[in-house]
């Protein structure tokens, strides 16, 4: 059944992001927005989530802890790139400690755009997400079979 | 109700108990659900829907596990079977001392799944349920005290026919249980161990190494202890059945109003407020039911 459909859990990290896709997280947590609505809990453990979201661009320094938090967090899951920092670097893909986008470090599933990210294209994200994971999980069943 | 309560009458001990293994924990999570919903539009939000924490607990269950320390999970499942163990006494109608002892033992082992992991958060989280603990256990086994003096029985079952109702005798031990049942519902200002929250302070404390079906098997035990604490409350009131029920529900209403309306206290605070209000409300009520006797 489709239960990750129903109750994803999101870790929220932010790699070198201004703050501003932050604050748009956050703001979706908001009673305007209401993520949890839809079952969608912004936790602070990696053990507990289910989707990973990273803002802002990676750098030599935050790479060794975005993988970490990837390796600890247990499967099925999903990583999410909020902004467009998270998906190419932006105007900082040129400076000399900036790796790129996220998806030089980690597999990135879902690319939310945006300078910052709205709230709506971020719940619009996570709900990809879902999709994404629901589908991992239904592949990783097939294998254990 | 009168009707539920010849059926539950007619039953035997071991049916009873077996019916609480089976019934509560759908009670349990529809109430954590209410929980999140009421939570949701206290704050003004529109919240996920009533059965959001099945949802929740069947994805934990299809979760891979992780495992830091191969004894982490045995002590959650002891503490989910004491759990159950201590409810189904309680709701079998058997000694109310051996359930309150039994929830102790269950909390126990609580403790040392948190410290048997890795994780500071973990250890902290361990550390400050067992000041939890300690704060709120004196007044649970006052409250076991409390019934026996005006019933002159630890039986459930007695307790719960007696002919008036026990909170016209114990006044001052149903206010210091209203106090620490805060700390049982793990509800701020007293979520000091791990907290439902998004705003936290030590990660998820006692449960941050725990993930998948361990979580999962917390959350359900949880489910299991609020049933069970509720049907202590309903004890207070239990010479008419809809009076204690509505009471009981009303109870967990305002446990949530609490939640939603202070922030986290220090341990101090939280330890000592919990003795004072065990003091003054708990043991001077034993004394002056004691007097009057």
């Amino acid at each position: 059944m489709g239960w990750f459909k129903r109750s994803p859990w999101m870790l929220h990290y932010n790699a070198t992001s201004c703050n501003g896709c932050d604050i748009e997280v956050f703001a979706s947590l908001t009673p305007m927005y209401d993520l949890e609505r839809f079952g969608i809990i912004s936790t602070g453990n990696p053990k507990h989530a289910d989707i990973l979201a990273i803002t802002g661009s990676v750098n030599v320094k935050s790479e060794q802890v975005v993988k970490n938090i990837y390796d600890q967090m247990p499967n099925p899951k999903v990583v999410m790139a909020v902004g467009i920092c998270a998906i190419s670097g932006c105007v900082f893909q040129d400076c000399y400690n900036v790796l790129g986008g996220v998806d030089k470090v980690l597999p990135v599933d879902v690319y939310v755009p945006g300078c910052a990210a709205r709230p709506e294209s971020i719940i619009d994200g996570v709900l990809k997400a879902c999709e994404i994971l629901q589908e991992k999980h239904a592949r990783q069943e097939k294998k254990e079979r | 109700m009168t009707s539920i309560i010849e059926i539950y009458q007619s039953l035997g001990l071991f049916e009873r108990m077996v019916a609480f293994v089976l019934i509560a924990p759908f009670i349990g999570g529809i109430l954590a659900g209410l929980d999140r919903k009421l939570t949701a539009r206290m704050q003004g939000r529109v919240g996920p829907p009533i059965l959001q924490p099945f949802f929740d607990a069947l994805k934990l269950f299809q979760k891979e596990r992780i495992v830091v320390n191969k004894f982490q999970n045995v002590n959650i499942v002891l503490f989910f079977v004491f759990t159950i163990f201590s409810g189904a006494l309680f709701f079998a109608g058997a000694d109310i001392l051996l359930t309150v002892f039994g929830l102790a033992l269950a909390g126990t082992f609580f403790i040392l799944a948190g410290f048997s992991v890795g994780s500071p958060y973990s250890h902290l989280g361990a550390e400050r349920e067992l000041i939890q603990m300690m704060a709120y256990e004196p007044m649970v086994i006052l409250l076991a005290v409390g019934m026996y003096q005006v019933t002159g029985s630890f039986k459930v079952a007695e307790i719960a026919q007696y002919h008036a109702p026990l909170i016209l005798y114990l006044p001052g031990v149903f206010a210091g249980f209203l106090y620490i049942l805060t700390i049982k519902f793990r509800k701020s200002p007293f979520d000091l161990s791990m907290s439902h929250h998004a705003h936290q302070e030590i990660v998820r404390g006692l449960t941050t190494e725990f993930s998948g079906p361990a979580l999962a098997l917390i959350e359900i035990s949880h489910w299991y202890e609020n049933v069970l604490l509720l049907g202590m409350v309903y004890l207070f009131f239990a010479s008419n059945p809809w009076v204690g029920l509505v009471l009981s529900l009303g109870t967990y209403v305002f446990e949530i109003f609490i939640d939603n309306n202070y922030v986290r206290f220090k341990w101090q605070l939280t330890l000592f407020s919990s003795w004072l209000f065990t003091a003054v409300a708990g043991v001077s009520n034993i004394i002056v039911l004691y007097a009057i006797r």
